[in-house]
């Protein structure tokens, strides 16, 4: 084989080789990318209602309760100005807290209520998730603004 | 005292460093034999401050000296002595203090075994590792000093995160960073071929043991990294397509098709751009994994943009290193001529698409950690891309190349005619066609990702044994192969029993989720799992509420688990401390909740069947070995002895 058909070679499997992984990648992103979203604005209805996105902020004090199964639990997830009504059956991640910061991924039905597939643990106490930071910045900024 | 002595340790490495970097490249150019020389010295002074500034942190934290601010923030009076130590690299300082000794490590290791490179190679390559050297040193002098003072000195320390209080963290980071800056060598060699010009086989062959070296080092690294996650995260899951696992991975991708497309390089002189663009890019992402990791960027885009001081200085840095290398290939590498031709059916061919594949799978990881965080450095929303992106782009991208992992091997150079590989291989792809079809049915009934694993897995493995097969059909014994031969097959056979276990484990656990009060059971695999209550259990700077749970199958009492709860003293910080019975075919793996009422009798309790997840840690021990078995070939020495007499007969003429 001739140097310049190895180049046609290199070229045109580098090339396949791109246009499949840039195909997949497209198609994997476009149904697999979860927006974050912070109880304001699903309060104002910008969340999807059909496919899963995530939302964050602070467990409302005293808004924790379990169903008697032990492992369905319920809670309140607000930015301070807003709050989402959030059910999730499973084990809590260790630094779930009442109180504290907090990501959920799941799905919003009809009625508000946002069911969550997962509630993400984060590794340090005192680290608050950077989404549930924005979504505390959002609604402290939007309280400011409508002050004024 | 000690500390100060540490922090000017670290200045007179930084000086060494300067002189390991300027006077043996400057002479290397010169062609001045005595600059040169330098080369190796510094190398080894420097690495010996480096030892000595690491030594002084260490023992800062073994005698819980909390006027060190790093001590202070990261260790505690009741932290295990054990951890004490560890807790040296376990702070951002001190991480970044082990990068700048393992690169000092390695550059000391280059200056040892390269006697039978020519000496501006060894000058070169010595010093192009000093210039990075500087640079991270700077950066720790500047914005990471670990032996900055707290003064007046904390009462006590604020203890270390306690999910690194774990074994499996004491050796994942020095392994992962053996693994990036070894990266740093092959970096440093295909610089030093760019400004010499020779890029040829030698060089490939110089640089090959290097690269596999650091390789087998990464793979260790990562896989500790998971091996770690699994136990002590809690979830059962051993990788989450996290970023900062990302971060490590993508190196392994760029480095992995580098030690491929370095064999084609030794051995046939061809991909010579290739490999030398693939070194630049393995460390330049070894050092984006750093910057990543270190700069606090992942954890808010936005703590990066108020306090940019290091991530500033990564980024600077990296800039530096890519633009820099890249401006020297594009200016060098036209020159460079390509080499033997070969066909579309061939050994070349095969590695080709292999390395098309790995940097493409790169690409992919890449782009599904970067994307969400410029989407959010630019304000255009908050963006998560999960496990599904990573599972659905990478799986189908992956599954060509370790299906060509069985042919390749097996391919001649140059030219392999396709009717004679399909007669070498078509027994063993009619069995593992028939394996992957028929093994889900017999388990689980018709499963076509558990098929296309065992497929690939068999596969691999058969054609493994037909490779052995054929090179010992002409009378050959076993002990006679040589090493790298060895090494290759043990890396892929370990590669195919770890995709074994993957598939199994990914498969066919099972998991449940279950409120358990004393006395209560429940049945899962086959497995009869008893709840009998926590105790209060203290340990050395935690309590713990440790549970007792009584496994049994067939009415046959197996094993006691004690998973546990521990509230740390210094953080307060609670952590699940899962607890596993593992065995060759399958892991018990058993992990508290949460308390489901105040007198703890009653307990969430997550129970997990991991069917044969061991052979993933055996499977990625057995590509360790044979990254180190390979890198230990002695085609790597016996070139000594063929550039030596060439070097004395000019010598004696």
């Amino acid at each position: 084989m001739k140097s310049r058909h190895k180049k046609l070679l290199v070229i045109v499997l580098g090339l396949a080789g791109i246009g499949i992984a840039a195909a997949l990648i497209l198609n994997a992103f476009q149904s697999n990318l979860v927006f974050f979203f912070s109880p304001s604005q699903v309060a104002q209805g910008e969340a999807p209602t059909d496919r899963a996105f995530r939302i964050g902020g602070l467990v409302e004090s005293g808004s924790v309760q379990r169903d008697p199964d032990g492992l369905t639990v319920r809670f309140v997830v607000t930015d301070t100005a807003k709050t989402i009504p959030v059910t999730y059956k499973g084990i809590l991640p260790d630094l779930f807290k009442e109180g504290k910061g907090v990501v959920a991924e799941g799905r919003l039905a009809a009625d508000g209520q946002f069911t969550a597939s997962q509630v993400l643990a984060k590794h340090d106490e005192n680290y608050m998730p950077p989404e549930a930071a924005h979504a505390l910045e959002q609604a402290a900024k939007a309280q400011q603004t409508l002050a004024k | 005292m000690i500390p100060e002595l540490g922090h000017f340790a670290l200045i007179i490495a930084l000086l060494l460093a300067i002189t390991q970097a300027i006077l043996p490249l400057l002479g290397a150019q010169r062609g001045n034999l005595t600059l040169m020389a330098v080369a190796r010295p510094a190398a080894q002074g420097q690495f010996l401050f480096l030892v000595l500034a690491f030594g002084c942190l260490a023992w800062s934290f073994l005698v819980n000296d909390f006027t060190v601010e790093n001590v202070a923030r990261n260790s505690f009076s009741q932290l295990p002595e054990v951890y004490r130590f560890t807790a040296t690299w376990g702070s951002h300082e001190g991480s970044m203090l082990l990068w700048v000794l393992m690169l000092a490590f390695w550059s000391t290791a280059v200056s040892v075994f390269s006697r039978h490179l020519p000496d501006d190679m060894v000058a070169r390559v010595i010093g192009v590792m000093g210039l990075i050297s500087i640079g991270f040193i700077a950066f720790l002098l500047t914005t990471s000093n670990p032996f900055d003072r707290l003064i007046p000195g904390a009462p006590d320390g604020r203890d270390m995160n306690p999910l690194l209080q774990d074994w499996g963290m004491i050796i994942h980071p020095p392994m992962l960073y053996m693994g990036y800056v070894g990266f740093a060598v092959a970096f440093a060699f295909a610089i030093a071929a760019l400004i010499s010009g020779r890029l040829d086989a030698a060089w490939a062959r110089w640089s090959r043991p290097w690269t596999t070296v650091a390789w087998a080092f990464l793979t260790a690294g990562i896989v500790l990294g998971a091996w770690w996650a699994y136990r002590e995260l809690g979830w059962g899951g051993w990788w989450f397509w996290d970023p900062t696992e990302n971060a490590s991975f993508m190196p392994w991708l760029a480095g992995t098709a580098l030690i491929h497309s370095l064999a084609v390089t030794e051995k046939r002189g061809a991909f010579k751009a290739w490999t030398v663009l693939l070194a630049l890019t393995a460390f330049s992402l070894s050092l984006l994994g750093t910057f990543l990791v270190r700069s606090g960027v992942l954890s808010s885009v936005h703590a990066f943009a108020t306090d940019p001081a290091r991530g500033a200085f990564i980024l600077g840095f990296l800039a530096v290193v890519i633009g820099g290398s890249l401006t020297l290939f594009a200016w060098r590498a036209p020159r460079m001529l390509t080499g033997g031709a070969f066909t579309w059916v061939s050994r070349e061919a095969m590695l080709l698409a292999n390395n098309v594949i790995l940097l493409a799978a790169m690409g992919s990881v890449l782009l599904g950690t970067l994307y969400p965080l410029l989407m959010d450095a630019l304000g255009m929303g908050k963006i998560s891309v999960g496990p599904p992106y990573f599972n659905a782009v990478f799986v189908p991208l992956m599954a060509p190349a370790l299906f060509l992992m069985g042919i390749g091997p097996l391919a001649r150079w140059k030219e392999a005619g396709l009717p004679d590989l399909m007669g070498r291989l078509k027994w063993a792809l009619a069995v593992a066609v028939a394996t992957g079809f028929a093994l889900p049915m017999t388990l689980d009934g018709f499963n076509p990702w558990a098929s296309l694993g065992f497929f690939l897995s068999v596969w691999i493995i058969l054609t493994i044994a037909i490779g052995f097969r054929e090179r010992l059909k002409h009378g050959g014994r076993l002990s006679a192969l040589p090493r790298a031969f060895w090494g290759m097959q043990l890396a892929h056979f370990g590669l195919a029993w770890g995709i074994a276990g993957i598939t199994l484990v990914a498969n066919y656990q099972e998991e449940r989720d279950v409120r358990m009060n004393v006395g209560d059971h429940t049945t899962l695999a086959g497995y009869t799992f008893t709840f009998q209550g926590t105790t209060e259990q203290p340990g050395p700077n935690y309590r713990a509420a440790r549970g007792t749970v009584e496994v049994s199958k067939d009415g046959r009492k197996l094993f006691t688990l004690h998973p546990e709860k521990r509230i740390y003293n210094a953080s307060g910080m609670p952590m699940t401390e899962a607890a596993i019975d593992p065995d060759f075919f399958r892991d018990v793996y058993v992990a508290l909740g949460e308390p489901l009422d105040d007198s703890l009798n009653t307990w969430a309790v997550r129970v997990f069947h991991k069917p044969f997840i061991n052979w993933l840690w055996l499977g990625a021990v057995l590509m360790v070995i044979g990254g180190f078995l390979a890198a230990s070939d002695r085609r790597y020495r016996i070139a000594v002895k063929a550039t030596v007499p060439a070097g004395a007969a000019a010598q004696g003429a």
